[in-house]
């Protein structure tokens, strides 16, 4: 048996390496297990001539289609929305677009405001200094005096406009619509030991310069220094509990497959809104039957992505293409309640420059405007390097029914059973994206853009996975407390998206880690009486 | 077993010949067709997990044409290939993909695009500031973020 430790964090991306660094700082023995490995830059797609195939391949988003020892399948045949995510150090900031937006107060209190869901138990407020130390720790490159968000102050200026930029700003401002440089991880300035972005463009799956922040090179070297202990490719099977229904420790398998235990005195679990239920799921005993922490029964229940309503046209000018970081600019334009629109809450709205040669050529054709044979050398040059895009990024309400549950019979590579998703697209969420189809072909439109294309929702675009364990004062109407304690395992702690009480309409990396850091930060201040 | 095992002398034929209906050579434009030996060779060479989809793509293929597309003429190829776009479904779409991720990353296809023949990394890309004072109507406008108390 191994020896026990003061804390066990399961899981080391955006979450699992905030709260283990934030943590460090009280010298209790802290141990992460990560079921994945160290990813290696001079590995990733941007560093050779097939960069792009990759994106189809071992770099793809989806578990599913990647299959690498480390991921585990996700059976989401019964979605319209697939899973997407990373597996490793860094988790899924290694393989994101480091667009970093912070979710809104009005996010909050969507109950009080618009009689929907439910209010968190915390608000903008109380997170807005871990916002703030977050964004020094992930290096956040950004505009203050953004009207459409309560100031902020990035520790970095924001990536240039570009012509893509600078098409899709004068666009907007046809249409007096807001809009603003986004906030990114993606340093501007050398940064930490970080370089300032060169413009590789293949963002997502890895930046190879190191300029895009993920927790692998900015938080973990750090915690690492400050001893935390953090073992790679060990996948946690289930967390055990004693007598007194308090988590034990937990069982994995390691490196080689050999079943362990870890005995430790507090269980921390970081694995977002899907590895996280699957794992309280396969956590279930005599003494919890139903799965761990889950007297609610809403362990898995309300997973919400954002189901985002893509569109795309080609302008004659020429864009920044694949030639810088795909995300540019925002809009919010839409964000806030208008009831006047047929639905509650709201959307952003996130642009892109563009993309290379094979996602064009692959997009196009399967759209059937890039046709076969002798007309489609011109259509090409017609479409490459043409693109614009604008997102809606919608936010989708809590929904009982949409759901994380255990498979009966997809399991991993190690006979752990695999999580299915059932989940629709909720009613006040289809108004939203037909809301963010119509007003895209518009600022398409005002850009002069032609030829327009819609993806809605994005079937490859779960990246967002919130709600599946619920924060909350009411036991019964929620898994975890204000500060991420369990209601019913007193020394077991959530800090990923899973604890997201709505989903706002933005990324929710930058809020997940704030979150992180706040509960780290309450268990620091508790810590005399943090079982009580 | 290699991935160039994974595709007959027959299914490679008929890879060539409806990689060459897509994307025909253009003197035009000075590029080669998909079916270019070279290309051919990158497809075949890189199959990798895509091997058995672009296999079953293939066999389908064959199937609508009743014999191997390679020996029919140009008439029921056009009709055999709108076809299989129609009723290829996931397999079609892997063997379409393969053949555009190695035909736009060949030399002469990117030199003819005005593209630089190297991967992003290490050089990346210049990217220009653009024209910040679009944004002076944006900062006008007053604070329109919703307050909560």
């Amino acid at each position: 048996m191994n020896d026990p430790v003061d804390v066990l964090i399961i899981g080391a991306g955006a979450s699992g390496a905030a709260v283990a660094w934030s943590l460090a700082e009280t010298r209790m023995h802290i141990l992460c297990l990560e079921q994945g490995g160290w990813a290696n830059p001079a590995e990733y797609p941007s560093t050779g001539r097939d960069w792009e195939a990759r994106f189809y391949g071992d770099y793809s988003p989806s578990p599913n289609i990647r299959a690498r020892p480390e991921d585990y399948p996700i059976n989401d045949d019964n979605s319209p929305i697939k899973v997407v995510n990373f597996n490793g150090v860094g988790g899924s900031t290694i393989m994101y677009t480091a667009h970093f937006p912070r979710l809104h107060p009005s996010d909050f209190r969507v109950k009080t405001l618009d009689g929907v869901a439910d209010d968190w138990p915390i608000g903008y407020d109380t997170l807005a200094p871990f916002f703030a130390e977050n964004d020094r720790m992930m290096g956040v490159s950004g505009l203050a005096g953004d009207p459409a968000f309560p100031p902020t102050e990035p520790p970095m200026p924001p990536l240039p406009l570009g012509r893509s930029g600078a098409l899709l700003g004068k666009a907007m401002n046809r249409l007096g619509w807001h809009w603003w440089p986004s906030d990114t991880t993606v340093a501007t300035i050398d940064y930490e030991g970080r370089a300032r972005c060169i413009n590789l463009g293949h963002c997502t799956p890895g930046c190879a310069q190191g300029a895009k922040a993920s927790t692998d090179i900015t938080y973990w070297p750090v915690a690492l220094r400050a001893g935390v202990e953090l073992r790679t490719h060990c996948r946690v099977r289930e967390i055990t509990t004693n007598e007194h229904g308090m988590a034990s420790g937990v069982v994995y398998y390691d490196r080689g497959g050999v079943e362990q235990f870890q005995p430790a005195e507090v269980v921390i679990i970081a694995c977002n809104g899907i590895g996280t239920p699957r794992l309280l799921l396969n956590s279930a005993s005599g003494r919890f039957p139903n799965g761990l922490a889950n007297s609610s029964g809403l362990v898995g229940r309300n997973l919400m992505f954002h189901p985002y309503a893509q569109v795309y046209g080609y302008v004659e000018e020429p864009t920044d293409s694949n030639r810088a970081p795909p995300t540019c600019l925002w809009s919010k334009e839409f964000y806030e309640t208008d009831r006047s629109r047929g639905f509650v809450r709201g959307y952003a709205i996130q642009f892109g420059r563009g993309v290379g040669p094979v996602m064009e050529a692959v997009m196009s054709e399967g759209k059937g405007i890039l046709p076969w044979g002798d007309d489609h050398h011109r259509v090409f040059r017609k479409l490459n390097g043409h693109r614009l895009t604008a997102s809606a990024i919608c936010e989708d309400l809590p929904e009982e029914h949409n759901c994380v549950t255990l498979d009966p019979v997809l399991k991993d590579s190690h006979g752990i059973p695999a999580p299915r998703v059932d989940y629709t697209i909720g009613e006040n969420s289809a108004k939203m994206l037909e809301h963010g189809i119509a007003r895209g072909k518009e600022i398409l439109a005002a850009a002069g853009a032609t030829d327009v294309c819609v993806n809605s929702p994005i079937p490859y675009g779960g990246w967002h996975l919130l709600g599946t364990a619920r924060m909350g004062s009411d036991p019964e109407r929620s898994v975890v407390n204000g500060w991420g304690r369990s209601h019913d395992v007193k020394n077991l702690f959530i800090v990923d998206g899973s604890v997201f009480v709505t989903s706002g309409g933005v990324n929710p990396t930058s809020t997940i880690q704030a979150i992180a850091l706040y509960i780290a930060d309450q268990m620091k201040q508790r810590l005399a009486d943090l079982f009580d | 077993m290699s991935a160039e095992n994974h595709l007959s002398s027959r299914q490679r034929d008929d890879l060539a010949v409806i990689a060459a209906m897509m994307i025909p050579a253009s003197s035009q434009y000075d590029v080669p067709g998909a079916d270019d030996a070279a290309i051919q060779a990158d497809i075949i060479a890189t199959l990798g997990r895509d091997a058995a989809l672009v296999a079953e793509a293939l066999d389908h293929l064959a199937r609508l044409a009743g014999r191997p597309l390679a020996e029919t003429g140009a008439v029921r190829r056009e009709a055999v290939a709108k076809e299989f776009r129609t009723t290829g479904g996931g397999a079609a779409a892997t063997l379409v993909r393969v053949v555009l991720q190695c035909y736009y990353r060949d030399d002469r296809v990117l030199r003819s695009l005005g593209l630089e023949l190297r991967p992003p990394f290490p050089r990346g890309y210049a990217l220009e500031q653009g024209d910040w004072s679009l944004l002076d109507p944006v900062k006008a406008r007053p604070s329109m973020w919703r307050k909560t108390t």
